[in-house]
């Protein structure tokens, strides 16, 4: 019971991190410079952005969450379980981001999340 | 598509896809091995700063910066897919180094996984502005 309430919790917080990253990094546009001082300069940028630092402080939440249920789960269960994230942020990328989300991806994602669940049984 | 978007996104989709599961894989061997149980914010404390889960988490934090990057240009729905490839890779740790049991449906739902990361992935990592 307590695995299924800490996986809640990393799903929640992991829907909300990636939407706020996604939608953010899209605003500040495509990295092109990987040279150390272009990185610095990033991290930099991207450290004054307030949906930034929400999105790291709700993956702090997953990641203590994921802390705790890893000693009391197996790996190859957490991992793959708290991957359930993965339809319903396919469903927030097309409603919330506006993506074009293909016939292609829709498959793939819904091929993913079946793979997740057997891989969770 | 162009290719050099093509060999950047395959590039951080592999750093994003290694750092993760051996990250992971750090962290749970740290914490399954002479941690304790993690009942107080002093025992998280001590536990982060044990050799293992360190390594871990600064294997995560490559993996949550290669993200961050891969999400400046890719959409979201095309890098969910592509790096749950990681899933696999987890099961495969996790049988391997930590003595898990990996079962028949396990292996079918690596299977599923791989067949929906082939399928994505062949696709463009960005459909248009998505702001």
């Amino acid at each position: 019971m307590k695995a299924w309430g800490l996986l809640a919790v990393i799903i929640a917080s992991t829907v909300t991190a990636d939407l706020l990253q996604s939608h953010e990094m899209k605003r500040h546009g495509e990295i092109q410079d990987f040279r150390l001082s272009g990185l610095r300069r990033v991290l930099a940028v991207l450290a004054g952005k307030r949906n930034l630092i929400l999105a790291v402080t709700c993956m702090a939440i997953s990641f203590f969450a994921f802390m705790a249920l890893v000693q009391i789960a197996d790996l190859s269960f957490a991992v793959p379980a708290s991957a359930g994230s993965l339809v319903i942020e396919t469903v927030l990328a097309r409603l919330l981001l506006k993506e074009h989300v293909d016939l292609r991806r829709w498959i793939g994602a819904a091929l993913v999340a079946g793979g997740v669940w057997l891989l969770a049984l | 598509m162009n290719p050099r978007l093509r060999w950047k996104t395959q590039a951080f989709a592999a750093i994003v896809i290694l750092s993760n599961a051996f990250g992971n894989l750090s962290l749970t061997w740290g914490l399954r091995n002479g941690v304790g149980e993690l009942t107080s914010p002093l025992s998280f404390l001590r536990a982060i700063f044990s050799p293992w889960v360190s390594l871990g988490i600064c294997l995560l934090i490559t993996w949550m910066l290669s993200r961050m990057f891969l999400l400046s240009w890719a959409d979201l729905s095309y890098v969910l897919p592509v790096t749950a490839f990681g899933y696999v890779l987890n099961a495969v740790l996790g049988r391997v180094f930590l003595g898990e049991q990996v079962t028949p449906a396990r292996w079918a739902g690596t299977l599923l996984i791989m067949a929906g990361v082939v399928l994505v992935g062949l696709g463009n990592p960005k459909t248009g502005d998505s702001t």
